[in-house]
C-alpha cells in the first residue's frame, strides 16, 4: 500500500515537473545545450587545441557536464522541499498514512531519473562531437552519475533541513555545492593542490563522484572504484543522518 | 458510549508561550463540536495534538480508543483531516490529489468521481490548485479529508477568508458529513459559524477551556439580557413600560425606547404592555444576546480583532 502511495506521489511530482516550463528548461535543456555548446567548442578546435580547451575536452567536460546535471538537480531539491514546507505542503503530506520518508523518497527519485533522462539526451545529441571510434560506456557512466547524484542530494536535503526560507535555498545551496566543482581535481589534480585544501577536498564527496565518473568514462571496471563507493554511500549516511536529525516539517 | 475523543489535563508549550493549559473535554459520537476562540487562542495546537501531529507536554488524549501520537499511523487511517493554510502542490490537477489521497488508505476509500461530485468539483477535476477558487480549495480539502470514509473529521478554520455564499455552502457541506454518521471536531473564530453549525462547542482563551455547553444553553446561563427597542409618539409610554415585571431599564431618545430585561419572558411581557394600553408602535425589534456576547462576558475581549 505504501509502494503504491509512493508510485503515485513520484508519478505526480514528475508530471508536476514537466508542468513547470522554466523547471524542466533549467535541468534538462540547459545542461544539455550547455554540453553541446562546450563541445562544439572544442571539437573545432581538437586540430590545434590550447590547453585550456584540451584539458576540459574527452572525461573532463563529459564529467563538468554531469556535475552540473547532478548539482542543478539537488538545488532544484533544495528549493522544492522549502516550498514544500513553505507552504504548508509536507505538513498536508505528513497528515496522511504517508510516512515521512516515502514524501522524500519520491522526490529523490524524480530527481535521480531526471538526471539520467538528461544524461541520455546529452549523450544521444553528443555522439557526433566526440572522436569517431571512441568507446565510452554510457550505461556505466550513467549509473555512476545516478549514484553521485544520490550521494549529493542528501547534502541537498541536509540545506534544505537547515535553510529558514525558500527565498534563501536556491542561493544558499548554489554557493555551498558550486565551490566543491574547483575542490574536487576536475580542473586542478588534488595532489597540487595546498595542503589545507588537500584535506577538504578528501572530505567532500563531489571529489570521490568526479574520481569515479572519470575512471567509468576512461573504461575503469566498478571494482577499481569500490574506494570512491564507499565514501559517496558514507556522504550520504551521515548526511540522512543529520538531516533526519534537523529537519523541520514546518 | 465512550466518547469519540477524550482530552483530559492537556497541556502544550513552546518555549515561554504556554500555548494550551489544562484543556480537557470530550466529544461525542455523531456531533459537531467546535472549539472556538480568538486567533491565537491554541485552538490549532489543540488540534493538531489530537490529530497526532504535535506531541503534548502533559495529559492525555485518546481518539477511537487509540493514543493520537503513538499510535498515529493506525490513527490516520479512521480519521480525515483539513489544516488551516494548508496548501498542495500548485500544479497538481484535483483529481490527481483526490486519486493520490484514495491510494493512501489501505480501507475501501470512497470512489473518486462520486467524491468530486458531491463536492461540486468535477467541472474542475483537470484544473491545477494553483487556478482554484478559496471555496474550491476548501471543498477540494474536504474532499481529500473525506476519501477514507473516517470516523472523525477534523477542519481547522474551515471558511477563514471565503465570501458569505462559499461559506453557507460549506456549512451545508459539514451538515451532510454528520448526516453521514461521522464525528465532527471543528475550530473557528466566527461566532456565527458556531452558532449555526455546531451541537456543541468549548470556548478557549489563552490556550484554557473556559465554559462547554450547547450555544443555546451558554447564551441561556451566561447571558439572560434582552433589550426590545420601539418607536412610539405616545408620550406615556415610558411610564408603562417601565412597570413590566422582568425590565431593568427603559432609556429614551426621542420617540425611540430601549427597553433592558432578562428572562425568556421578556418580550412577550412587552408586547403584552404595548396591547394592553393600546400604544402605538411604529418600529419594533429585538436584540438577542449572541456566542458574541458569551465570549464577551467570559473573557472581556471581543472575538474579532
Amino acid at each position: 500500500m505504501m509502494l503504491r502511495g509512493l508510485t503515485k506521489l513520484t508519478w505526480i511530482e514528475i508530471k508536476i515537473f514537466l508542468r513547470e516550463p522554466l523547471g524542466a528548461f533549467g535541468s534538462i535543456v540547459f545542461p544539455v545545450l550547455f554540453f553541446l555548446m562546450m563541445g562544439r567548442m572544442t571539437h573545432f578546435n581538437l586540430a590545434s587545441p590550447s590547453l585550456a580547451v584540451a584539458g576540459l575536452s574527452g572525461p573532463g567536460l563529459a564529467v563538468l557536464a554531469s556535475l552540473l546535471i547532478a548539482i542543478s538537480a539537488v538545488l532544484s531539491l533544495v528549493t522544492i522541499v522549502s516550498i514544500y514546507r513553505e507552504g504548508g505542503i509536507l505538513k498536508r503530506l505528513r497528515a496522511t498514512p504517508l510516512r515521512p520518508q516515502t514524501i522524500l523518497t519520491a522526490h529523490v527519485l524524480v530527481k535521480l531519473l531526471l538526471t539520467a533522462c538528461t544524461m541520455a539526451l546529452m549523450f544521444a545529441d553528443g555522439k557526433r562531437y566526440f572522436p569517431a571510434g571512441l568507446h565510452v560506456p554510457w550505461f556505466s557512466f550513467t549509473l555512476a552519475l545516478v549514484v553521485s547524484t544520490w550521494s549529493i542530494l542528501s547534502i541537498g536535503f541536509l540545506i534544505a533541513s537547515i535553510v529558514p526560507t525558500a527565498r534563501f535555498a536556491q542561493p544558499v545551496g548554489a554557493v555551498i555545492l558550486y565551490p566543491m566543482i574547483a575542490f574536487s581535481g576536475l580542473f586542478v589534480p588534488i595532489a597540487s593542490l595546498p595542503p589545507a585544501l588537500h584535506t577538504l577536498a578528501r572530505l567532500l564527496p563531489l571529489t570521490y563522484a568526479v574520481r569515479l565518473l572519470e575512471g567509468i568514462w576512461n573504461g575503469d571496471p566498478w571494482s577499481a572504484h569500490l574506494g570512491d563507493l564507499g565514501a559517496l554511500v558514507l556522504a550520504f549516511l551521515v548526511c540522512t543522518a543529520l538531516s533526519a536529525k534537523v529537519f523541520r516539517w514546518e | 458510549m465512550s466518547p469519540v475523543i477524550q482530552v483530559s489535563g492537556v497541556r502544550k508549550t513552546y518555549g515561554a508561550t504556554v500555548a494550551v493549559d489544562e484543556a480537557s473535554f470530550d466529544v461525542r459520537e455523531g456531533e459537531i463540536f467546535g472549539l472556538i476562540g480568538p486567533n491565537g487562542a491554541g485552538k490549532t495546537t489543540t488540534m493538531e495534538c489530537i490529530e497526532g501531529l504535535r506531541k503534548p507536554d502533559r495529559g492525555t488524549i485518546r481518539v477511537l480508543g487509540l493514543d493520537p501520537f503513538r499510535q498515529v499511523y493506525q490513527l490516520q487511517q479512521r480519521i480525515g483531516v483539513q489544516l488551516q493554510q494548508a496548501q498542495l502542490q500548485k500544479r497538481i490537477k484535483v483529481w490527481e490529489a483526490v486519486d493520490l489521497w484514495a491510494s493512501l488508505y489501505g480501507r475501501n476509500p470512497a470512489a473518486v468521481e462520486p467524491l468530486l461530485a458531491q463536492l461540486g468539483l468535477t467541472d474542475k477535476r483537470n484544473a491545477w490548485f494553483m487556478n482554484l477558487s478559496g471555496g474550491q480549495k476548501q471543498r477540494l480539502f474536504i474532499a481529500l479529508a473525506l476519501i477514507n470514509e473516517p470516523e472523525v473529521v477534523f477542519l481547522d478554520e474551515l471558511t477563514t477568508g471565503l465570501d458569505p455564499q462559499s461559506r453557507h455552502a460549506i456549512w451545508d457541506l459539514v451538515r451532510g458529513i454528520r448526516e453521514r454518521g461521522k464525528t465532527v471536531f471543528l475550530t473557528t473564530h466566527l461566532m456565527e459559524e458556531a452558532e449555526r453549525l455546531c451541537d456543541r462547542v468549548a470556548i478557549m482563551e489563552h490556550g484554557r477551556i473556559v465554559d462547554i455547553d450547547t450555544p443555546a444553553g451558554l447564551v441561556a446561563r451566561h447571558c439572560p439580557e434582552r433589550s426590545v427597542i420601539l418607536a412610539t409618539a405616545d408620550p406615556a409610554a415610558a411610564e408603562y413600560l417601565r412597570v413590566i415585571p422582568g425590565v431593568d431599564e427603559v432609556t429614551a431618545a426621542g420617540q425611540l425606547y430601549t427597553i433592558r430585561g432578562r428572562g425568556d419572558d421578556m418580550v412577550t411581557a412587552v408586547i403584552d404592555c404595548l396591547a394592553e394600553n393600546r400604544i402605538r408602535v411604529t418600529e419594533f425589534r429585538t436584540i438577542l444576546p449572541s456566542l458574541e456576547d458569551v465570549f464577551l462576558k467570559l473573557t472581556g475581549r471581543t472575538l474579532r480583532e
